[in-house]
């Protein structure tokens, strides 16, 4: 029972950690990517002992000492609790998203198999869109308390935002859902282990020589799916080309204007680590989860070739590898995509969300309906 | 195990602290916050007895009460700014025309 | 006192703090916070009761989407002044819930229910469960839910329009 709970809780605490830390790299690699991107050099000045280390001082050590010993200043007709309160909404979903995203497969020691996921629940999907809806009201309660035009304007734009895009998210998921039979995203990421050859009856025989080779990752099953979700999950994350609610350049930071030091930096650390959070869900519904393509438990079993056995810990720490690489790629592709695409104006987002997003991820269900019936009879 | 009785407690006391937010309260926001807690303590209640007579149909109607209420929520806000706009008061006492 | 006992008794009076600040605080705002912290309350007692879906359906449906509307519509209307201090009625208001509350305490408790829950499986209160039983036995309600939904919609927009 207590070494339950303890491995329970050193999961917990090593995602935790993993977030954290990942949130804060992220921040160097934007700010140093930026720069590279926008052909300058980025911030450099902070250094100790003459190491400035590419940045990593001034962004790692300096940023956040600025940000904590900052003056924390409440507007004077603000609402001080809800202006306290705020920062902590808006970074507390971002964190417990991670607890249902399973970074490996089981990992036996001795007796035990540790499933590697925080909480195994068998309605993964669902806890997470619950958390996603609860990331509003940071936005709202900031816009709120800070009693001040700019920011409840950049509140309104962006709760809107997110609440139409948290529709067309969830419709372009259930497209995956239908696919792998399960709402347990454990049960998702082991699902896509399997060969799309498997999955095809033997009518479409043809097929199964050439792409039923590949293994049955959401991305192969569903594309479309794949796009939708990635356009709505940068929209619900606001990050450029959805910037809208914080337009720097239009609306004068937007509903997080009357905040500096640790309040700037929680939201602040908050929006990386959904960063980290929709890379992570990117990656378990469409891309395999931990799965490297072909790998079972035992080893790599190719269908055109022999197989390679290999020890348990071999296997896992190949899974994790894949899975945090896959975790990084997804990052680094959401911050080159802010810099490189200019902003929506505000009804173009709502007629995105609304008039593109929302029609195509109901065809997307309702043609993979018809696929899967029609594939099983 | 936690005995029946005390789940039925804490839904009728929620459901009465909403009653007494609807008679007491003089803005209709917080009168339509307070019937979503009355309708919040009978979903409870329903749980509670779903559990303990291990039917699924209270689950169920848990559901429907959940769509209702927010399609109540919805029709009741849009009545609200309706009103606010004529009025702009959000003050029962003063929304007297039907009284004689 | 198990742990489960601790648990109940814990949510118990959070929620019942948790109403009683949506009922007394003067800040419509801090009313509507109080009542998402009481939502979120009442789905952990859900989950507690075995009913996983309904519970993350209530803090997707419910605070996650109703309580944002609610926010929205206060802070369209920005009510600026706080509601006048003389409230109608305050002992009326009390004693009248107080009978209220003991009228059902003592309805509720003075039946026949089962004191020791039915022994269920690993699957009530599961998605799958639900919606079987959503799409099998109750299946005219859905639909007319449904619809329901739909009219609710329509109402509302014409309804919240501006006359221009």
């Amino acid at each position: 029972m207590i070494v339950d709970v303890g491995i329970i809780a050193a999961k917990a605490f090593l995602v935790l950690f993993m977030v954290l830390n990942l949130a804060g790299v992220l921040g160097w690699i934007e700010r140093k990517g930026s720069a590279l991107i926008q052909d300058r050099i980025g911030a450099n000045r902070a250094s100790i002992l003459g190491f400035a280390g590419l940045g990593l001082v001034n962004t790692l050590i300096a940023d956040p000492l600025k940000f904590l010993t900052k003056e924390d200043f409440i507007p004077p007709h603000g609402d001080k609790f809800l202006h306290t309160l705020a920062p902590c909404m808006a970074f507390f979903p971002a964190l417990v998203t991670f607890a249902v995203i399973p970074f490996g497969d089981v990992l036996v020691l001795g007796d035990r198999a540790i499933n590697l996921q925080v909480a195994d629940l068998n309605f993964g999907i669902l806890y997470i869109f619950a958390m996603a809806s609860l990331s509003v009201y940071g936005i709202v309660i900031g816009a709120w308390a800070s009693n001040n035009k700019f920011s409840l304007l950049g509140g309104v734009r962006g709760s809107a935002q997110m609440i139409s895009y948290e529709v067309a998210m969830g419709l372009s998921a259930i497209g995956v859902l239908m696919v792998y039979g399960t709402l347990d995203l454990q049960e998702i990421a082991r699902g896509q282990g399997t060969l799309i050859r498997d999955l095809l009856p033997d009518s479409l025989g043809f097929l199964k020589t050439n792409i039923g080779q590949l293994p049955a990752w959401g991305i192969f099953l569903q594309p479309l799916a794949f796009l939708l979700f990635f356009v709505a999950a940068i929209a619900e994350t606001k990050r450029i080309p959805f910037d809208l609610p914080e337009g720097e350049s239009e609306l004068v930071a937007g509903y997080h204007v009357e905040y500096s030091g640790g309040k700037f930096l929680m939201f602040f650390a908050g929006e990386f680590a959904e960063i980290v959070t929709a890379a992570g869900l990117m990656t378990t519904l469409f891309f395999g989860g931990w799965q490297v393509p072909y790998l079972m438990r035992d080893g790599f079993h190719f269908p055109w070739w022999e197989s390679w056995l290999l020890p348990h810990l071999a296997v896992a720490a190949l899974q994790v590898a894949a899975f945090t690489l896959k975790v990084l790629f997804f990052c680094w592709l959401q911050i080159l995509l802010r810099w490189t695409v200019p902003r929506f104006r505000y009804d173009q987002v709502m007629r995105l969300g609304w008039k593109m997003l929302l029609p195509l991820a109901l065809v997307n269900v309702i043609v993979t309906a018809i696929v899967i019936v029609a594939v099983n009879r | 195990m936690v005995p029946l009785n005390y789940y039925l407690i804490l839904g009728a006391v929620v459901f009465a602290i909403g009653v007494l937010g609807v008679i007491v309260r003089r803005d209709l926001i917080v009168v339509l916050m307070s019937i979503e807690l009355m309708l919040n303590a009978v979903n409870l209640t329903f749980i509670a007895f779903a559990r303990f007579l291990g039917s699924m149909a209270g689950q169920v109607a848990v559901f429907f009460v959940m769509a209702v209420a927010a399609a109540e929520a919805v029709i009741g806000l849009a009545i609200i700014i309706s009103v606010f706009r004529h009025r702009q008061t959000l003050d029962p006492q003063e929304m007297q025309l039907l009284k004689w | 006192m198990t742990p489960s006992m601790m648990l109940f008794y814990v949510l118990g009076g959070l929620l019942v703090i948790a109403s009683l600040m949506v009922v007394f605080l003067s800040s419509v705002v801090h009313s509507a916070m109080a009542l998402v912290a009481a939502l979120f309350l009442i789905a952990i007692l859900f989950l507690t009761l075995h009913a996983p879906m309904v519970g993350v359906l209530q803090v997707l449906v419910y605070a996650g989407a109703i309580m944002v509307l609610f926010l929205f519509v206060i802070m369209l209307l920005n009510p600026a002044a706080v509601e006048p201090r003389r409230r109608f009625g305050w002992g009326f208001g009390i004693v009248a819930s107080l009978l209220l509350a003991g009228a059902l305490v003592a309805v509720m408790t003075n039946g026949e229910a089962p004191l020791d829950p039915v022994a269920s499986t690993e699957l009530f209160g599961s998605p799958e469960t639900l919606a079987k039983s959503l799409f099998t036995d109750f299946v005219l309600p859905f639909e007319i839910a449904s619809v329901l939904l739909l009219v609710t919609i329509i109402g509302a927009v014409v309804l919240a329009k501006r006359e221009s």
